[in-house]
């Protein structure tokens, strides 16, 4: 399968990306790791006429102690994240769930940055996003902005991202004393998750987020809820599927997710020690 | 687009479209057909080689994108005659029945063992879940890369 044609830039900075953004609008696509984006274009669901290479600007891949959180470049690969000892310590679950995101040869390619850009709710490193309550930096033609994790995701493949904007640095609450758990549910190795949640609990506050749960991802808020009240994790793991409208497909139908959702909450609140 | 990378130590420039996959270029221009395609979807791993040292599908990047870097497919493993340990232990491990997925999973196997040399196997089985053997031919692929770290340790 060979993709439609295209135009290839490849842009040596971040302002170059953003000239050939601006240039192009719409009809551009940024290129980072192509782990989402090259698949979707073999299957010509994806046919953009200008491709903007990223993967070359070295500046954004790095992983920073920036006092309270960690810094993360958007080029920043999966496998440099996973074995990252920075990442270990400060927030282990993003390191132990990165270390679930496809396979080897797919953590060798796929960035940070546009796991987070491609809003997919199937993805694993959004649920982990909401649980550590992240921050995304974008940078456009107007300069830079913050945008919480909870104003990013905005629709199915859809985020808050400006068509003229870079996604270039995620910002994760340092969490070292944290306790948490990533559940990842499939049938078949390397697969993507029928459903997955991210779960994190320190000093008396929660953060859950969802897998495959929604058309995007999303935060259990009433497990959050339940736990900040003081709940045992089975009884606050019950409000996992409430509010969200999960897809169904050849590996699930909806009240199977629902199901997931509980038993896969419960496990996670269990392993966070709760 | 002018493209020049280094393959199993040797380089080559050519003119290709952007949008010609990586495995294409390595088997169709030049001509090193030794790394197959197996689902094309990304899934099965028989496309894997190595860009810098590190296994890449290569059927989910463009040559493009491999411009400048340093490539190596499964004719880059072996020194003359003599086989790559891998390859070598698949050989004594009964690793390959078809045949069709060796080649991916010995480069998978030989950037699983750089990044650890001393797994385990469940280490072995997971970090070989990237390929597929439609053979099923599991259990000894997993015996062959044990073998190999053993016998380089
Ligand atoms: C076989 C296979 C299995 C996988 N399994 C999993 C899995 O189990 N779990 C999982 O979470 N993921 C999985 N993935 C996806 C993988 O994590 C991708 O690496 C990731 O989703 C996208 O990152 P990328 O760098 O490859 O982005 P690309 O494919 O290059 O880009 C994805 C999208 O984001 C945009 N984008 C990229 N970077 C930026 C940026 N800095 N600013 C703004 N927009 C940007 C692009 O324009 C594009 O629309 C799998 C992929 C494959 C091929
Ligand atoms: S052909 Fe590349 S992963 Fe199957
Ligand atoms: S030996 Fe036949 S596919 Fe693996």
């Amino acid at each position: 399968m060979i993709p439609a044609a295209f135009d290839y830039i490849r842009a040596g900075s971040a302002e170059e990306a953003l000239a050939a953004l601006a240039e192009h609008g719409d009809e551009a696509k940024l290129l980072a790791g192509g782990h989402s984006l090259l698949p979707l274009m073999k299957l010509r669901l994806s046919t953009p006429a200008v491709l903007v290479d990223i993967g070359r600007l070295d500046d954004l891949s790095y992983i920073n102690d920036a006092g309270d959180h960690l810094a993360i470049g958007a080029l920043t690969r999966h496998r440099d994240v996973e074995t990252s000892e920075l990442v270990q310590s400060q927030a282990g679950l993003l390191a132990e769930a990165t270390s679930h995101v496809g396979d080897p040869q797919v953590r060798h390619r796929g960035t940070i940055g546009g796991s987070i850009a491609h809003g997919d709710p199937a993805s694993d490193l959004p649920s982990v996003m909401l649980a550590m309550r992240a921050t995304l930096v974008a940078r456009g033609p107007g300069g830079e902005r913050q945008i919480s994790v909870d104003d990013f995701f905005t629709g199915f493949l859809e985020t808050s991202l400006g068509d003229d904007e870079l996604l270039t640095e995620i910002r994760v609450p340092k969490m070292p004393d944290a306790t948490w758990g990533f559940q990842k549910f499939n049938r078949r190795a390397q697969d993507w998750a029928i459903v997955g949640v991210s779960a994190i609990v320190a000093n008396g506050n929660a953060g859950v987020g969802l897998v495959n749960m929604d058309s995007t991802p999303v935060r259990a808020a009433g497990v959050e809820a339940a736990l900040v009240g003081g709940a045992p994790a089975a009884d606050a793991a019950e409000a996992a599927a409430e509010g969200t409208n999960p897809p169904s497909d050849l590996n699930a139908g909806p009240e199977y997710r629902e199901h997931l959702a509980r038993v896969l909450t419960r496990r996670a609140l269990e392993a966070a020690g709760r | 687009m002018e493209v020049s990378v280094t393959i199993n130590g040797d380089s080559h420039t050519h003119d290709v479209e952007p949008r010609t996959l990586l495995v294409h270029y390595i088997r169709d221009v030049v001509g090193l057909t030794g790394t197959n395609i197996g689902c094309d979807t990304s899934s099965c791993g028989a496309c894997t080689i190595h860009v810098n040292g590190e296994s890449v599908k290569s059927c989910t990047m463009l040559a493009v994108q491999a411009d400048g870097q340093d490539l190596l497919t499964i004719e880059g493993l072996a020194d003359g005659d003599v086989l790559h340990p891998m390859q070598e232990s698949f050989r004594q491990c009964h690793a390959l029945q078809c045949g069709y997925c060796t080649p991916g999973m010995v480069m998978a196997a030989v950037s699983l063992l750089d990044e650890n040399p001393d797994p385990s196997e469940r280490e072995v089985r997971i970090g070989l879940e990237g390929n597929l053997c439609r053979c099923t031919g599991y259990h000894n692929i997993v015996k062959a890369v044990l073998h190999c770290a053993e016998a380089s340790s």
